[in-house]
């Protein structure tokens, strides 16, 4: 099992903030930048953290796990990008359709699961679209360390891709960008190959990308230690089913478009989080009874783990069959 | 026989495994006395790693007994050194002039596979990813941690630093950072009273 999570309560504490601008970036994407109501400056946080913003959607709360994409030396903003997802859930339509400059929103502390290792020799950053973000932060921290970075972004096309001219005008010799609509896509095995030892990679992008660096570095003998990668996960829908909550002693529906995380907290059962993606490990839950089939969807828990059908992580994993009880 | 089986100890005591082929665009293999049979071992398993392999080897008490069998692997870079002291810049410049992919072997003695591991570390290989697997000699890398001072190839329980000259208590606290066991005076609370050495493991 990886790192103790650090704390067993409901999520991480939280920040009041405002909306102090919304910058659109390309036609999908925008750019939301907080400040604190308390007019403290914010904690600080180390490059690759994310927050989860809650969003009130008419009595619905929506929490989505966004990258902090702002310079981690600057305090006094946080900002994150948004992506609009017509299909998606919702949340980050809400953002873009009802958050508007000045509104209060509350956001948690920064948590980090894709920080750098700041024990790498040089850093190559891979990022697919929307994937971009936790690298804003990163390359701000290594340019003031001067630390040795080069950048490789997949993008749909020239347009699409987020802070394009920033980077290649402010980096024009480390940020290369591979546009679909041109025939372009990141030459990963040449890129590995000659990288200088103590090279460490960073991925954050699409399900296949990950997949992909992850098995063409390995094919390369590049120590697995060596390799990070991030994906946000958002919790698919499913058929509804019921669950026990033992401790609770309450019997609870998860709709169709929910997940079991959110479930649990809309019947007033605080449960742990931090990345509501299926990677922290924060809310495992331990099963009591199960007669059916699950269908995990998590990158935390071992293989081993999944098969016993002991433990699911609620946030994005799910369940069909006739009874299920957890011990929450 | 070279091999020996460690009994099971606290965990900072390193743990050593048996050399297996790792697919990697080149290989680093350091050994030292009886090391060589677990390159001729590894050699059984797949000979190609060999072609793209920079052997270093330091025969010590072994003398010529493997050195033409290790030649015959036919490694790409074969070096014969007389010491891991004279061997060290060597190791340098290969782990400098690597690329990501170098996949480094490390067998013998623990003395030698924990200093050159700390020479893959600082070139920047996570030390999850080095291979190892102990061979010949128990003899272990001690240092004293009162006057800090470096004892090579200690064989008794208690033995006596070389620097300070405290005797000095044999433990299994190590530290990779210095590739060297801590040794802790072992007649500080009784002074003179010291217990006969025992050979280690014996």
């Amino acid at each position: 099992m990886s790192a103790a999570p650090q704390k067993a309560k409901a999520g991480a504490e939280k920040i009041e903030v405002e909306v102090s601008a919304i910058v659109p970036v390309n036609e999908l994407v925008s750019r939301f930048e907080f400040k604190r109501r308390d007019g403290q400056p914010f904690p600080p946080f180390s490059a690759g953290a994310h927050t989860v913003v809650e969003m009130n959607d008419n009595g619905r709360m929506r929490l989505n796990p966004y990258s902090l994409m702002s310079d981690p030396a600057d305090t006094s903003i946080y900002a994150i990008s948004v992506r609009r997802d017509d299909e998606g859930r919702g949340g980050s339509l809400f953002m873009h359709r009802h958050v508007k400059v000045g509104d209060p929103m509350t956001i948690t502390y920064p948590v980090n699961l894709f920080p750098l290792d700041l024990r790498g020799h040089k850093h190559v950053f891979l990022a697919g679209g929307i994937g971009i973000t936790p690298f804003l932060s990163m390359i701000a921290t290594l340019e003031r360390m001067g630390g040795r970075w080069e950048m490789h972004y997949a993008c749909r096309s020239k347009a699409l891709g987020s802070y394009v001219d920033e980077l290649t005008g402010r980096h024009p010799d480390k940020v290369h960008v591979y546009c679909d609509d041109q025939d372009e896509a990141i030459p990963l095995e040449s890129l590995l190959d000659g990288q200088p030892l103590g090279t460490h990679v960073y991925v954050c992008g699409p399900a296949g990308m990950i997949n992909w660096v992850h098995s063409t570095a390995e094919a390369h003998g590049w120590p697995k230690e060596h390799v990070h990668s991030e994906e946000f996960l958002a919790p698919q829908p499913g058929k509804p089913f019921e669950v026990r909550l033992c401790k609770s002693d309450i019997v609870i529906q998860v709709g169709e478009h929910e997940s079991l995380l959110e479930a649990i907290e809309r019947c007033g059962v605080q449960a742990p989080f931090l990345c509501r993606g299926g990677a922290c490990g924060q809310c495992e839950t331990d099963v009591v009874e199960a007669d059916g089939e699950f269908i995990h969807r998590d990158h935390w828990l071992e293989e081993e783990e999944h098969a016993s059908g002991k433990k699911i992580m609620p946030c994005v994993s799910r369940f069909v069959g006739k009874t299920l009880v957890l011990d929450r | 026989m070279s091999k020996f089986q460690f009994p099971k100890s606290i965990r900072s005591r390193p743990v050593y495994g048996t050399l297996t082929p790792r697919r990697g665009k080149s290989h680093l293999m350091i050994a030292d006395a009886e090391g060589a049979e677990a390159l001729l071992d590894l050699a059984q398993q797949d000979a190609e790693v060999f072609r793209t392999a920079h052997l270093i080897y330091i025969p010590k008490a072994t003398g010529e007994t493997y050195v033409e069998k290790l030649k015959a692997l036919k490694p790409a870079q074969f070096y014969v050194g007389p010491s891991y002291e004279a061997s060290v810049s060597r190791i340098r410049r290969v782990l400098s002039d690597a690329h990501m992919g170098l996949q480094v072997y490390l067998t013998g003695t623990e003395g030698l596979m924990g200093q050159a591991m700390n020479e893959a570390m600082t070139a920047g290989i996570p030390h999850q990813a080095i291979q190892t697997e102990h061979r010949g000699s128990v003899a272990r890398r001690m240092q004293c941690v009162h006057c800090k001072g470096i004892t090579e190839d200690v064989m008794t329980d208690p033995f006596q630093c070389t620097h300070c000259g405290l005797h000095l208590f044999v433990r299994d606290h190590y530290s990779r950072r210095l590739a060297a066991f801590q040794g802790v005076c072992i007649d500080a609370e009784d002074p003179g009273n010291i217990p006969e050495p025992v050979e280690l493991y014996k």
